[in-house]
Order: structure tokens, then sequence, then C-alpha cells
């Protein structure tokens, strides 16, 4: 294996299942298509905060694959780049709302 | 950038319609093996392709346009110059006098450019009160010369309805595909149309918008973008339209150009083969249309038109047209109808697989 990511791959991820415990990717893909099946959040909506999450959480498969998608769904180049800041700005908060942890244990320890 | 000129003037290879089915069955460059598309009707009792009824008569009166789009599956532009006579136009009417349809569909290029244009609708008008004539006009047209200012009124007055392209509901993304400029005036004409009732409730006056991507990806949900397109064009724009149509690009002529020189070629024929769908393809819409092309030959579709693949039959030509022998006929199919069976299908008239 020359590299630990390739696109050739996210082809493959219907097939996890084939591999072992079957019913629980079964399970899951069951899940996965009943959460993005238009719902009291349309799918096109849906298919943007999947694109935010997908960057938050740095995988390039859902990056490629939610970049379809979006741009499929009729999303615009601004939605798309709007959701990934909501995802960034989410992420650099959660980040930052810790430091009141931090503030809070430095002032317990400090005179 | 655009390309300024059609393939044919640019003598691109792709400017032969041979040149571009030996791509098509060229499995090999696509460096995986791709099902031909035959033996994925074969096991669905669709092969041979037969029609179903044909009601749709649809005439492509040329391939001049005022615009040169990056799919254009015509390779229309300014610089085309083949478009139909009148002479051929009343082989239309003969058919038209002889046989009922439902529906004929005007399409071109721009439609609008041949010089006979409006004497055809006339005459169409004149044989059958009923006939639902729609004209795929490209909005643009309606601005690009005054001669065709009056266009709105033009169709208000036959009753026509009007199908027009519009890629997106921004600038950037119709520009890209459609050429500098597009989007501003395509909506300038938009709200020319809805000035004299189109697209308005209670007019009767038909506006449908035609989307299709732009880029290597297929349309998903029709529905769902006919809502945001309403939503957006009414919004910053003041537009209604009554329903929009997603079509998928068909990999053959500019877009087929588009796809191999992007280097999206392989990845986006393996899509529309992984996503074909068996009631898509009981539904597509060559099945129930009849295409005319400019010098009066006979196809299955405009598409079939665009790669010279005429009717199978000996009557291929309006002189010999023989409805008996082309409601028996086998439709002609190829690699490029992948297109029209991908996810929702596609055709003229948008999704096919409701
Ligand atoms: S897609 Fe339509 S408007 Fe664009 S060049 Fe072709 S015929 Fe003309
Ligand atoms: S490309 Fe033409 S012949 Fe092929 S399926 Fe589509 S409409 Fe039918």
């Amino acid at each position: 294996m020359s590299t630990y990511y390739n696109s050739e791959d996210l082809k493959k991820f219907g097939s996890i299942g084939a591999f072992g415990a079957k019913n629980l990717a079964d399970d899951f893909f069951k899940y996965y298509g009943d959460v993005f099946a238009e719902g009291a959040l349309s799918s096109r909506e849906k298919s943007l905060i999947a694109l935010a999450v997908a960057h938050v959480l740095k995988c390039p498969y859902c990056i490629d694959a939610y970049t379809t998608d979006t741009l499929e769904k009729g999303c615009s180049e601004d939605e798309m780049m709007e959701a990934v800041h909501v995802g960034a700005v989410m992420a650099a908060g959660i980040t930052l709302v810790h430091s009141t942890q931090m503030i809070n244990k430095a002032k317990e320890l400090t005179m | 950038m655009n390309p300024v000129k059609s393939l044919k003037a640019r003598k691109h290879e792709l400017g032969e319609s041979a040149f571009q089915l030996e791509v098509l069955n060229d499995r090999l460059t696509l460096g995986k093996h791709l099902p031909l598309f035959r033996e994925k009707l074969a096991p669905i009792d669709l092969f041979p392709l037969k029609p179903t009824e044909i009601d749709i008569f649809q005439v492509n009166v040329g391939k001049m346009c005022n615009q040169v789009c990056k799919h254009c599956h015509v390779d229309a532009g300014p610089d085309r110059k083949e478009i139909m006579t009148q002479e051929t136009m009343q082989l239309c009417l003969d058919v038209l006098k002889k046989h009922k349809f439902r529906t004929i569909d005007l399409t071109g290029g721009a439609p609008e450019m041949n010089p006979h244009f409006r004497w055809f609708i006339e005459q169409i008008r004149a044989i059958d009160n009923d006939i639902n004539i729609i004209v795929r006009c490209n909005l643009t047209i309606i601005l690009a010369n005054k001669k065709y200012h009056d266009l709105p009124e033009f169709f208000k007055q036959h009753r026509i309805e009007v199908a027009s392209s519009l890629p997106f509901y921004t600038a950037t993304r119709t520009d890209s595909q459609r050429g500098d400029g597009v989007f501003e005036d395509s909506i300038k004409a938009l709200q020319m149309l809805n000035a004299v009732g189109y697209g308005q409730e209670g007019s009767g006056l038909i506006l449908n918008l035609v989307y299709n991507p732009a880029g290597a990806f297929l349309p998903s949900g029709q529905a769902g973008m006919e809502k945001e397109f309403k939503r957006a064009l009414k919004a910053k724009y003041g537009i209604e339209f009554n329903h929009l149509f997603c079509i998928t690009n068909i990999p053959i002529s500019r877009f087929l150009d588009y796809l191999l020189v992007s280097g999206n070629y392989s990845e986006y024929m393996e899509k529309l083969v992984n996503s074909f769908n068996p009631t898509a393809a009981a539904n597509v819409m060559c099945r129930t249309t009849l295409s005319i092309g400019w010098d009066g030959y006979l196809y299955d579709c405009d598409f079939n038109q665009m790669l010279d693949l005429k009717v199978a039959g000996k009557a291929k030509h309006l002189r010999d047209f023989d409805m008996e022998a082309l409601t028996q006929r086998s439709i002609i199919i190829n690699q490029h109808c992948y297109g029209c069976t991908a996810g929702a299908g596609s055709s003229c008239g948008g999704e096919v697989a409701k």
C-alpha cells in the first residue's frame, strides 16, 4: 500500500460488509439511508451538513462524496463554502470554549 | 473560457460523429470494462428497444445559434449554417396533416434564427389548433437583435409552450457553461416573458426551465431543485415559471470534448453506468418521440441525430414517411444512451422515472 488514501477506495465503501460483521454493516447502511432521506430537513440541507462534518472530521472520502453530492443537489459554491465555515467556526469555538476549563484550573492552582 | 467556435469550425476531430462513436465504444482507453448499453437492456426485456406510442414530433430546424455553450450536444453556434429550408418544413407539415401528434417540439440551435420559423409555427397552428407546440428558446436570442424583441408576444399569440435552459440561478455557474453575460440576458428575457403573462398562474402560458449540471456531475432531485430555483429567482429577480426539468449531460459532441479535456471522461461514464435505472430505461423519450433533422432525415432522438444515427428501416427521410414502419422499428442505441437512464433518468421533459 503506497498511500493511505486512495480515491478508488471510496467506491468500495458499500462492500465493507463482505469482510465480516455483515449484519452491522447492513444496519449502518440502513441507518445511513434513513438519515439522508427527505424529512423535516431536505436532503439538500442534509448534504450541506454532511459536507461541513466531512471537513471538521477531515475525511477526504467524505469531502469527495459530499462535494459531488451538494453539486448534484444544486447547491451553489457560496452555500458549500459557508457550510465549511460553519464547521470551522464550530470546531474553533469548541476548542476555545474548553479554555474556560483551563482558566478555571489555572485559577485554582495559582495565587 | 467558452469555445468561441464550434468543433466543426475548429476542424476538431470530435466535430465528426463517427469519431465520437469511436471514442464512446473504445472501452479499453476507459481503463475499465464498461458493459454495452444493450447488455443492460436485454435482461429487463427492453432489447431491442421499441417505441410505445409516437406522439411527440421533434423538429430540429437548424444548428445556427447565437451562443456557443460548452456542453452543447448539437455543436451549435453562429458559425453553423445548417438550417431547415421551407421545402423541408413543408414536408413536416404534410406529415402533421396526415398524423395526429400530441406535441410538436421545435429545437435547434436557436430555432428562432431560422428565417422561416414564424411561418412554420403559423402553418402548424393552421393545421392543428390544439397541438401543444414547444419552442426550446435559449432566452438570450430574445435580446440578441431588435427583430427578436417581440418573440414573447409572438409566442403568446400562438400559445407556445416555452422551454428555456437556465443552468443555474447564479451568474457564475451559468456563464461558465453558456458564455459571459448569458445569465444577465437570460434574466432580462425571463422578465420579458413574465411581463406578457408567461409563467403566471391562470394565464395558461407555460414557461418551463431546463437545468443541466455545469460540469461532470449528474442532476439529482428535480422537485427539490425546482423549489430552490423558484425561491431564488423570485426573491432576487421577481421571476416566476412553471416547472424545472433536470437533464443529464449526454457524453457527446462538446460535452464529450469537455469530459476528455478535463480528465473526467472515464469517471463520468462509470457513474452513468453505475446509476443505470431500469425504470428510467423503460421510459426513455425515444419510445414516444420522433426527431427530424434540418435536412429532413428521421432519427430516434436529437442525440442520435447529432451522431448521425438515422432510424432503422428503409424510410429514413420525411419524403418517405411511413408511420407504420416507424412504430415497429427498433430504436438505435449506443453507449451515449446511458445518459438517459442514469438515476431518475433524463429526457427533454426532465426526469422520467417518477
Ligand atoms: S446549448 Fe442551446 S443555446 Fe447553447 S449553443 Fe447549443 S443550441 Fe445554442
Ligand atoms: S440517447 Fe436517444 S436513443 Fe438513446 S436512450 Fe436516449 S433518447 Fe433513446
